[in-house]
C-alpha cells in the first residue's frame, strides 16, 4: 500500500475509528501499543511463526482443482486454509492473539463465535498456552454447530450461550464486548475477524495476512488473474487480499446473499448496507432508516452478520476490491459439488465463494482462478443434512 | 425560547448543579427507557418520579445493540421497540417530559442512531425539544470532538466519560476539554444492579475535583439507597437505571412502587 493505513486514530479513511465504552477504551490503547512493539519484535513473530509452522501445520497448500476446473474451463486453485488444524484460517489469528495475550500478563481470554470455528481455534490456543477460555455464542449458533460446541468444551473451554437477539453472531460479539468491560483487567478480548474497535481490525488482518503472502511465494513468478474469498467479517479475505491490493489482480469478496438480495434475510453488509457504527467501528451494516441494526441472514453461521471490517469498507468505495453475493441456495448446491467432485468437503462459508466462481465461470473462461477455501466442512455435515441435501 | 420553563436547557442542568453544590447535596438523576410502561404512558412515569423527588432525568432512547447495558435495560430496549417506540417519539417524550416536569433532560443513546439522523439534526432535535444534554454510551473522549462541536452550536450538552479504568493523565485531557458533565462509571461492567457498592472511582473523582470545575455524575451499578448515598457523598449527581427499569418492568401499572423507590433514592442522594 503506498500509504499506510489505519492511520494513528484508527481510520482506513473514514471507516474504522475507536466507538468503545470508556472502561475498554485504556485496554485497547494498551493493546495498539503492545501489539506495535511485539510486532516489532523478532522473537515474538519467530514464535508465532514457529508455531503456525509446526502445530498449525503452515505453509497450507494450492491444490489445482483439475476436474472443478476441466467442468468450469477456468483453471481453479485451491488455498487449502481447510488444512489448518482445527479445519480453518482462524487459528492464525488465534495464535497470535494468545501470544499478546501473555505478553500483556493476562490469564484469561474470551472469544465470540458463530460457526464455532473461531471457537474452536479461541480454545485450541488457550489449551497450547495454558490460558483460560471462554467463549460466548448464540444459542441459534449452538443448535445448528453442536459438534463445535463440544468441541469446545473437550479443549477445556466454557461456552457461553447467549440468548439476546437473534442468538447468533452479532449477539456473541455484544456480549463479548460486555463480559471484556467488566473484566478487562485480567482478560484479552480475542476477536476474531477484522472487526470491532481500533487496533483489532489492524491485528487480525497482521496475524491473517499470512495467506497471502504465502499464496505469493507459492505461485513463484506466477500471478493469478483473479482470487476469490467469502466475507462475513472479512477475517479470511483480508488475509489473501491484503498483501495483493497493488498487486493489479482482481479481487472478488463474495458475501451471504442468504435467502436472496431482493429479500431482507441475508447478510450483505457491504453490498446493500451503509456505513454506520457497528461494534466500535465505523463500517458498512445492515440498519434501519433509523440507525437500527438489523438481523442478518445466513445458512453459514460464520457469515450471519450484519456488519463487516472496516478496512473492506474502504476497499469497496476505492474501488480495490469488488464485492459479490452468493445465496443460501447456490452456496449449497457448492457445497455438494467440491464434495461430490474434489473429495473436498467444504465450509458453507467458503462454498459462497465457490458458488460464485461456478455462477461467473463464462465471464472468467481461461483465467487461473484461486479460491481462499477458508475452512473445512465437517462442522457443517449435520446442518446440510438435516436440510436433506 | 423556554421562557415558561426556566430550568430547562442546558442552563436548567448547570443551575441544578450549581444550587445542590451550593446546598451541599447531590442531583439525582434517575433513568427509564423511552415507551415504558408503553409509549402513551412513559411521561407519566417521569411525572411521577420528578414528584418523588427527582432532579433530572436520564431519557434512554432504545438502540438495537446496547454494548453498555446489562440485561435490565437490554430487555427494556428490546420491549419499548416492541411497543413502538422511534427516535421521533423518544424526541416526542423529551419534549413532554421537559415541559410537564420542568426539570433538566439527559437524552442517552449510542452513536448509530446519532449518525443516522446526522449528528447535527440530532443534537438541533433534542435541544428544541428542551434536552440539556446528551449521553453517547459508546463514544470515547477521541471520537467526540464532532458531537461536542455539534452540542455546543445547538447549545445543548455533551457528557463524558471517566471509568474506574481510565489512568490519571487521561482523566485530566477529559476534564480540561470541559464537557457539560463527567459520568463517573462506578463500577466495571456494563449497567445493572449489584449486590455491593465498590468505590474504584474515587481517587479519580478526587482528582477530577482538583483540576476543574466540571459536575461529575455517578452512574453503573447503583441501585439501593446505601449505595445512592455512598456515591452522593462523592460527587455531584447520582444516576440510578436498572433498579427504576426493573420496577417499570415487572410492576408495569404499579405507580405507587416507583415513587415509593425514588423518594427512598431521592432521599438517600439528598442526605
Amino acid at each position: 500500500m503506498t500509504v499506510s493505513l489505519p492511520d494513528r486514530r484508527g481510520r482506513y479513511g473514514e471507516f474504522g475509528g475507536r466507538f468503545a465504552p470508556e472502561t475498554l477504551m485504556p485496554a485497547l490503547l494498551e493493546l495498539e501499543s503492545v501489539f506495535e512493539e511485539a510486532w516489532g519484535d523478532e522473537a515474538f513473530v519467530g514464535e508465532y511463526h514457529r508455531i503456525l509452522a509446526d502445530f498449525v501445520g503452515r505453509p497450507t497448500p494450492i491444490y489445482e482443482a483439475s476436474n472443478l476446473s476441466k467442468e468450469l474451463g477456468v483453471r481453479l486453485l485451491l488455498k487449502r486454509e481447510d488444512l489448518n488444524h482445527t479445519g480453518a484460517h482462524k487459528i492464525n489469528n488465534t495464535i497470535g492473539h494468545g501470544l499478546l495475550a501473555k505478553r500483556m500478563g493476562k490469564p484469561r481470554i474470551i472469544a465470540e463465535t458463530g460457526a464455532g470455528q473461531h471457537g474452536v481455534a479461541s480454545a485450541t490456543a488457550a489449551a497450547l498456552l495454558g490460558l483460560e477460555c471462554e467463549v460466548f455464542m448464540g444459542v441459534k449458533d449452538i443448535e445448528r454447530q453442536a459438534l463445535n460446541v463440544y468441541r469446545m468444551e473437550l479443549l477445556g473451554t466454557r461456552v457461553v450461550p447467549v440468548s439476546s437477539g437473534a442468538g447468533t453472531l452479532k449477539d456473541a460479539v455484544s456480549e463479548a464486548m460486555r463480559s471484556w468491560v467488566s473484566t478487562v483487567n485480567t482478560t484479552h478480548y480475542m476477536i476474531g475477524s477484522v472487526v470491532g474497535p481500533h487496533p483489532f481490525p489492524l491485528i487480525v488482518r497482521e496475524f491473517q495476512k499470512v495467506i497471502g503472502e504465502e499464496l505469493l511465494s507459492q505461485m513463484g513468478e506466477e500471478r493469478p488473474d483473479v482470487v476469490v474469498a467469502c466475507v462475513g467479517g472479512g477475517s479470511n479475505a483480508m488475509g489473501v487480499f491484503y498483501p495483493l491490493i497493488d498487486s493489479g489482480i482482481e479481487l472478488i469478496g463474495v458475501e451471504a446473499g442468504g435467502l436472496g438480495t431482493e429479500t431482507l434475510a441475508h447478510g450483505a453488509s457491504l453490498s446493500l448496507g451503509r456505513p454506520g457504527v457497528l461494534h466500535g467501528s465505523m463500517t458498512y451494516m445492515l440498519q434501519d432508516e433509523e440507525g437500527q441494526v438489523r438481523e442478518a441472514h445466513s445458512i453459514s453461521a460464520g457469515l450471519d452478520y450484519p456488519g463487516v471490517g472496516p478496512e473492506h469498507a474502504y476497499f469497496k468505495d476505492k474501488g480495490l476490491v469488488r464485492y459479490e453475493t452468493a445465496t443460501d441456495a447456490e452456496a449449497l448446491d457448492a457445497f455438494a459439488w467440491l464434495s461430490r467432485k474434489e473429495g473436498i468437503i467444504p465450509a458453507l462459508e467458503s462454498a459462497h465463494a465457490l458458488a460464485w466462481i461456478r455462477r461467473e465461470a463464462a465471464s472468467l473462461a481461461g483465467k487461473t482462478v484461486v479460491l481462499n477455501l477458508s475452512g473445512r466442512g465437517d462442522k457443517d455435515v449435520q446442518q446440510v443434512a438435516a436440510l436433506g441435501v | 425560547m423556554f421562557s415558561r420553563w426556566p430550568h430547562l436547557g442546558f442552563n436548567g442542568l448547570k443551575e441544578a448543579f450549581a444550587s445542590a453544590r451550593a446546598e451541599g447535596r447531590a442531583v439525582f438523576m434517575p433513568f427509564l427507557t423511552a415507551g415504558l410502561p408503553s409509549i402513551e404512558t412513559s411521561v407519566d412515569r417521569f411525572v411521577a418520579m420528578a414528584a418523588a423527588g427527582a432532579d433530572a432525568f436520564e431519557v434512554g432512547i432504545p438502540y438495537a445493540d446496547p454494548l453498555m447495558d446489562g440485561p435490565t435495560i437490554q430487555k427494556a430496549s428490546e420491549l419499548a421497540r416492541e411497543r413502538g417506540m422511534t427516535m421521533s417519539l423518544g424526541i416526542d417524550l423529551v419534549r413532554s417530559v421537559a415541559s410537564e416536569t420542568d426539570k433538566p433532560v439527559i437524552v442517552m443513546t449510542y452513536v448509530n442512531p446519532v449518525l443516522s439522523m446526522g449528528i447535527d439534526h440530532f443534537m438541533g432535535s433534542v435541544a428544541t425539544a428542551g434536552a440539556a444534554g446528551v449521553i453517547i454510551a459508546d463514544l470515547p473522549f477521541e471520537e467526540s470532538a464532532p458531537f461536542s462541536a455539534a452540542a455546543a452550536g445547538h447549545d445543548i450538552g455533551l457528557a463524558l466519560f471517566v471509568a474506574p479504568t481510565t489512568p490519571e493523565q487521561r482523566v485530566r485531557e477529559i476534564a480540561a476539554s470541559n464537557p457539560a458533565f463527567i459520568y463517573g462509571v462506578a463500577e466495571m461492567g456494563v449497567t445493572g444492579e449489584r449486590a455491593d457498592a465498590g468505590h474504584h472511582i474515587d481517587a479519580l473523582i478526587r482528582l477530577v475535583r482538583s483540576i476543574s470545575q466540571v459536575p461529575i455524575v455517578l452512574g453503573v451499578g447503583i441501585s439501593t439507597p446505601d449505595q445512592a448515598a455512598e456515591a452522593a457523598k462523592l460527587a455531584d449527581g447520582v444516576i440510578v437505571g436498572s433498579a427504576i427499569v426493573r420496577i417499570v418492568l415487572e410492576q408495569p401499572d404499579d405507580l405507587e412502587a416507583l415513587t415509593t423507590t425514588v423518594s427512598s433514592l431521592a432521599a438517600a442522594v439528598h442526605g
